[in-house]
C-alpha cells in the first residue's frame, strides 16, 4: 500500500469524529463573531493552535476579560492530557526522522489519537507505515475543523439550535466502538469501571482536571490489575511444577 | 481586547498546546521508556476515552442520568452491547447513532 493509500485509511477511520466535529467547528465560528471578535481571530485560533475544547475555553475567557496569563496557563491545563498521548504513542513514532515527528506533534489531537492508536494493535498500522494512516487522520480533521469554522464565522447561527441536536453523539459510539474490542481480560475491565465512575465523580472539577485525574487512576487501576494477573500466573506456574 | 493582545493570545495558546504535544516526540530518540511506564501506557486508550465520554452519555445538568428515556444513556448501552456481542467497529457506531436519533425523534414527537 503506498502513502496516500494509507493517509487514505487514516482518513476513512476518523470520519465519524470528524461529523462529530462539525457542529464544534460551526459552533466555535459562530461564537467568536458573536462575541465580536473578527473572523481572522477565528481563523487564526483554529488553523494555529489547532485545539477544539481549549478555543472554547479561550472564547469563555476573552469574552470576561481574563488576562493573558490566565488564557494561557487554563490552555496548558486543558491539553496536559496530550502528553498522555505522545508517551504512548513514542514507541511508534521514535525511529522516524525528527522533521516528520515534529509535524505530527502539531496533529496530536484526541480524535487522531482515537482513531489510529488502535490501529497498531489491531495491525492495520505499524511503525512503517503508521506515520501516513497519522497524517492521513490528522489533515482530514484540520480540513474540517477550519472550513467550519469559517463558515460558522460567517454565517453566524446560521442552522439554529445545530448544536442540539446531538451530533456529538457519534464521537460517544465511536469511542465505544474503539475502546470494545479491548475488554477481554480483567486489567482493561478495571481501568474501564475506574474510569466511568471516576470521570462521573469528578466532572465538575475545572477545566478538564477531572479528566485527567479520573484517566491516571484509570491507568493505575489497570496496571495494578495487570501486575497482579502477572504474579498469580506466575505462581500458578510455580505450583505447577511442584 | 487590542489587536496585540489577540495576537499574543494566539501566540501564547500555540506555544502551549504544540509544546505539550511535540515535546515528547522531538526528544523520542534519546527518550528511553522505563518498562513499567510501558506497561502502564497501554491502559490509557481505553481510560482517556472512557473518562471523556462517561460524563456526556451518563449525566445531564442535573447528575446522573441512568434513564431509558436518555437517547445519551441508551444510545451508549447500545453500542457498548453491540460492541460487545459482534466486535465490529462500524456496526457498533451505526446502530448506536441509529438508536440515538430514533430516540431523540420519538421523545421530540
Amino acid at each position: 500500500m503506498n502513502a496516500f493509500q494509507n493517509a487514505q485509511r487514516g482518513a476513512l477511520a476518523s470520519i465519524p469524529m470528524i461529523i462529530g466535529g462539525i457542529p464544534f467547528g460551526l459552533l466555535f465560528g459562530s461564537l467568536a463573531a458573536a462575541n465580536g471578535l473578527s473572523i481572522w481571530f477565528a481563523i487564526a485560533m483554529s488553523s494555529i493552535v489547532f485545539a477544539g475544547s481549549a478555543q472554547f475555553v479561550a472564547l469563555g475567557l476573552i469574552a470576561v476579560d481574563a488576562p493573558l496569563w490566565v488564557i494561557i496557563l487554563t490552555t496548558f491545563v486543558v491539553n496536559l492530557r496530550h502528553i498522555l498521548y505522545a508517551a504512548d504513542l513514542l514507541r511508534f513514532v521514535k525511529h522516524l526522522p525528527i522533521r516528520l515527528r515534529l509535524f505530527m506533534g502539531f496533529g496530536l489531537i484526541d480524535e487522531t489519537y482515537a482513531a489510529v492508536r488502535p490501529m497498531y494493535d489491531m495491525g492495520s498500522a505499524n511503525k512503517s507505515n503508521g506515520h501516513q494512516v497519522y497524517i492521513g487522520s490528522f489533515l482530514s480533521f484540520y480540513f474540517m475543523w477550519n472550513v467550519t469554522t469559517i463558515v460558522g464565522a460567517l454565517a453566524g447561527e446560521f442552522i439554529p439550535g445545530i448544536s442540539e441536536w446531538g451530533l456529538e453523539f457519534a464521537m460517544v459510539a465511536t469511542f465505544i466502538g474503539i475502546v470494545t474490542p479491548y475488554l477481554r481480560n480483567v486489567p482493561y475491565w478495571g481501568a474501564f469501571v475506574v474510569a466511568i465512575v471516576a470521570s462521573i465523580a469528578l466532572k465538575d472539577m475545572p477545566n478538564h482536571l477531572g479528566l485527567i485525574v479520573a484517566t491516571l487512576l484509570a491507568v493505575l487501576a489497570g496496571y495494578f490489575l495487570d501486575h497482579m494477573t502477572i504474579n498469580s500466573a506466575q505462581k500458578g506456574v510455580a505450583n505447577d511444577d511442584c | 481586547m487590542t489587536t496585540v493582545e489577540l495576537v499574543l493570545i494566539i501566540v501564547g495558546m500555540f506555544l502551549v498546546t504544540y509544546g505539550i504535544r511535540v515535546v515528547l516526540f522531538a526528544s523520542a530518540h534519546k527518550a528511553e521508556i522505563p518498562e513499567w511506564l510501558d506497561k502502564a501506557l497501554k491502559f490509557v486508550p481505553i481510560s482517556v476515552l472512557t473518562a471523556i465520554i462517561a460524563p456526556m452519555a451518563l449525566t445531564n445538568s442535573e447528575g446522573l442520568a441512568l434513564s431509558f428515556m436518555n437517547p445519551w444513556f441508551v444510545g451508549a448501552l447500545t453500542s457498548l452491547l453491540i460492541g460487545l456481542v459482534f466486535k465490529r467497529q462500524l456496526l457498533t457506531i451505526c446502530v448506536g447513532v441509529l438508536v440515538f436519533f430514533l430516540m431523540k425523534l420519538l421523545l421530540v414527537a
